[in-house]
């Protein structure tokens, strides 16, 4: 069917006008290959962005997922040394974490959060870097423990890795040799804060968030 | 099977002539640490252990000769972290054998408290874990292993008024211990323990009209006397196995000569044989407990003045090998001193390294499922395996 | 049996050795302590197996070195007789250079982790073990932590 002239101009998406939501899609389209979500994930925001004026709501989408995702943050059960016995009791009966929506998972390949309780050593980093690697993304990572965090009273042994930031990226450090439950319990709320804040690229969030 | 036209590439035979080799851990959930085993089974049974430990060897041996007498023992106590004051408790002895140094009673008694409820601690983890091991976490293990952690952080309240921490404590020192008990400590004491051994039947009742329990647990994992004691694993163990042995009646060191008390001691060797002991071993130790409370004498807690001047302890030259029954067996500690303020060398006896050496021994010949539940009645703590 | 007639025994048995008395467990018993017996290298297999048959030791308490610089290397293994409660340390001295050693993994069974952790920390090689490898350290671990000459901090890449 032929258009009769003046042929309408379609706009332009309204999007392309505003500065954050251009580097936005410029940063979703560079998506590292091996940073993707899982293909569920993927569909729905997708749907959600094709909708008609689906990218008007993009922000309070993402903060929507953002909350299903901090309100489902499954640890997998990694013990390591000491502090694995009060991971457990922060698990367990008096501090029970199952309320935040954290259930304790015995395989690596369904769980987004990984505790890092104890020592690392040598031997346990590879071990640790290929249960880490198991995990799909979006993942995180809390050390729990001085020895984790830096090697602790151990950190001038031959055989301890000085802080398991060595082998993967840590998103919260929870001091302390052991942390009490309390204090992991601390730092399990500051990384649920952290991923309400975590973006849809996958970047981690900014170490010193501006608070309005 | 090899065709006539050559080797094919996978030996496949359902008869149950194939070997397979299994990897298990050292992320397990029921591996109670970080321990590897190689299983080779045939079919569902395994014919051969090949264990792999040292994913947790944090240099304890070497980093006591770089720490003073009064540093080391806050570090001790995270060699076997389940049961920390049975580790301080060998480490100090060891010093104080050498320097002749003597202990006040009152210390003495209050050793003899802490040591007996962190065995009351320890063995409700033990508990917990292994039901959940043998019930699965969604299978009706968890109930088991949420009661017994409610009983496990009424210890650990009781040693957070004592010392101030949950779990690693540094209470101990050369010469004594460094806090005296707060007061009403003792009341609140008597109180949890009186709750505990109530709570305890409850459980006992609960696993041993459980048929499901008794089958894994009964004939599993049996342990002969001559295997026990030529391997050398202790405590509960060996106490299984029908050898009546406890360090703390055979050479009673901190006035355990004091109190009265049975050695529970099985002779099936068996995993439930080792679950009646450590039953009988709660209600023992609480008694133990409530004798100490009882006759718990007044005077000083050291015989050496506060941290600062320990800091300067010097042990004269000499070698002692002190070893203490902690809750899973005989935890020891050789020390060579050369009369500095550190000692020259320090070697752990850990009473899980022995304890898990007996496992490629025991397992072969039972199903993948039993190996869960041996290994958690053996009750590894890779602190002490590895050290 | 007392330590008495076991150190009348060991006494008649191995001329060569050396028996003090240790450190007593219990300054206020007065049993004699446990015994030290400090042997030469040939005598080691010999002896344990005399300790297991002879004197009723037949628990395997532990296995272990001290590393005595340029004095050599002093291996010690301690047996118990859970019956009577008698306790023997044997000794040997390894001069320096030598890391070779008689293996007790025929005579017991306990002997065998201890002894792998033995050459694991000190580079002893024991002759007649069934499967001497590492066992705390990786395979691919170079040198011998627990010599005096092995600095704690001894740094191991990739992760230092």
């Amino acid at each position: 069917m032929a258009v009769k002239p003046p042929v309408p101009v379609i706009p332009a998406p309204i999007w392309r006008n505003f500065k954050d939501l251009q580097e936005y899609e410029e940063h979703r389209q560079r998506r590292p290959e091996g940073d993707k979500h899982s293909s569920l994930f993927e569909s729905i925001t997708e749907g959600i962005h094709s909708f008609p004026g689906g990218f008007v709501v993009t922000t309070p989408a993402d903060a929507f997922l953002n909350w299903a995702r901090k309100s489902s943050v499954w640890p997998v059960t990694f013990g390591l040394a000491c502090c694995a016995i009060e991971m457990m009791a922060t698990f367990c009966s008096r501090f029970d974490v199952e309320r935040l929506g954290m259930v304790p998972w015995a395989s690596p390949r369904h769980s987004d959060l990984m505790i890092v309780s104890g020592t690392v050593t040598i031997k346990m980093a590879p071990m640790l870097l290929r249960i880490y690697d198991q995990m799909p993304d979006p993942k995180w990572a809390v050390s729990m423990g001085s020895c984790s965090n830096s090697g602790g009273p151990f950190r001038h042994g031959y055989h301890v890795v000085k802080g398991v930031d060595r082998v993967i990226p840590v998103d919260v450090y929870v001091p302390g040799c052991p942390p009490p439950p309390e204090s992991l319990l601390n730092g399990l709320l500051l990384l649920q804060e952290q991923i309400s804040h975590f973006k849809r690229t996958g970047v981690r969030a900014d170490p010193n968030p501006k608070v309005d | 099977m090899t065709s006539a036209t050559g080797p094919t590439v996978v030996e496949l035979d359902y008869a149950g002539g194939e070997r397979l080799t299994m990897n298990m851990g050292p992320q397990h959930p029921s591996a109670h640490g970080v321990f590897r085993a190689i299983l080779t089974l045939e079919g569902e049974t395994v014919v051969g252990v090949d264990a792999v430990i040292g994913y947790l060897h944090r240099c304890h041996e070497k980093l006591a000769e770089t720490l003073t007498y009064a540093q080391y023992p806050s570090i001790a106590s995270k060699t076997d972290y389940v049961a920390a004051m049975t580790s301080e408790f060998a480490y100090v002895m060891a010093a104080e054998a050498i320097g002749k140094i003597e202990v006040p009673k009152r210390a003495q008694y209050l050793r003899v408290i802490t040591a007996e409820l962190q065995r009351v601690a320890s063995h409700l983890l033990w508990l917990g874990t292994w039901c959940m091991d043998m019930g699965g976490a969604l299978g009706g293990g968890a109930t088991i292993f949420l009661y017994c952690i409610r009983e496990r952080e009424m210890v650990l309240d009781l040693f957070e008024k004592l010392v101030g921490a949950r779990l690693l404590y540094g209470f101990f020192q050369v010469g004594g211990v460094r806090y005296d008990i707060p007061e009403g400590w003792a009341q609140s004491c008597r109180d949890t323990i009186d709750q505990i051994e109530q709570r305890v039947g409850e459980y006992e009742q609960q696993l041993e009209e459980n048929p499901f329990f008794l089958a894994r647990a009964q004939n599993v994992g049996v342990i002969s006397r001559e295997l026990a004691e030529d391997v050398g694993i202790s405590g509960p163990l060996l106490r299984g196995s029908g050898v009546n042995y406890d360090l703390r009646r055979a050479q009673p060191y901190s006035s355990y000569e004091d109190f009265t008390f049975a050695i529970p001691v099985e002779t099936a060797g068996d995993c439930f044989a080792r679950y009646r002991v450590r039953m009988a071993e709660f209600r023992q130790a609480i008694s133990i407990v409530r004798q100490a409370l009882d006759r718990l004498p007044n005077g000083p807690i050291s015989s050496r003045p506060g941290l600062k001047s320990v800091a300067q302890t010097r042990i004269p030259k000499g070698e002692h090998y002190a070893r203490v029954e902690g809750p899973r067996g005989e935890v020891g500690c050789y020390l060579v001193a050369d009369g500095s303020a550190k000692p020259y060398r320090m070697k752990w006896r850990g009473a899980s390294f022995s304890n898990l050496a007996v496992l490629p021994f025991i397992i072969p010949g039972h199903k993948v499922a039993d190996v869960v539940a041996i290994m958690g009645s053996v009750d590894p703590v890779f602190g002490e395996v590895d050290r | 049996m007392s330590y008495e007639q076991a150190r009348t025994l060991i006494g008649e048995r191995f001329t060569s050795a050396q028996v003090d008395p240790g450190t007593p467990e219990r300054r206020s018993l007065g049993e004699g302590g446990p015994l030290v017996v400090t042997l030469p290298a040939d005598q080691w297999l010999p002896f344990a197996t005399f300790a297991k048959e002879t004197l009723g030791c037949r628990f395997f308490s532990f296995l272990t070195a001290v590393d005595w610089k340029d004095q050599g290397i002093d291996v010690l293994a301690r047996l118990d007789n859970l019956d009577t409660t008698v306790s023997v340390t044997m000794k040997t001295r390894l001069a320096a250079g030598v890391s070779q050693c008689d293996s007790l993994a025929p005579v017991y069974r306990g002997a065998n982790w201890m002894e792998r952790e033995c050459y694991d920390m000190f580079g002893i090689r024991f002759d007649g073990h069934p499967d001497l490898r590492r066992i705390l350290l990786a395979d691919d671990w170079q040198g011998y932590p627990l010599l005096k000459s092995y600095a704690v901090d001894t740094p191991y890449p990739p992760y230092r």
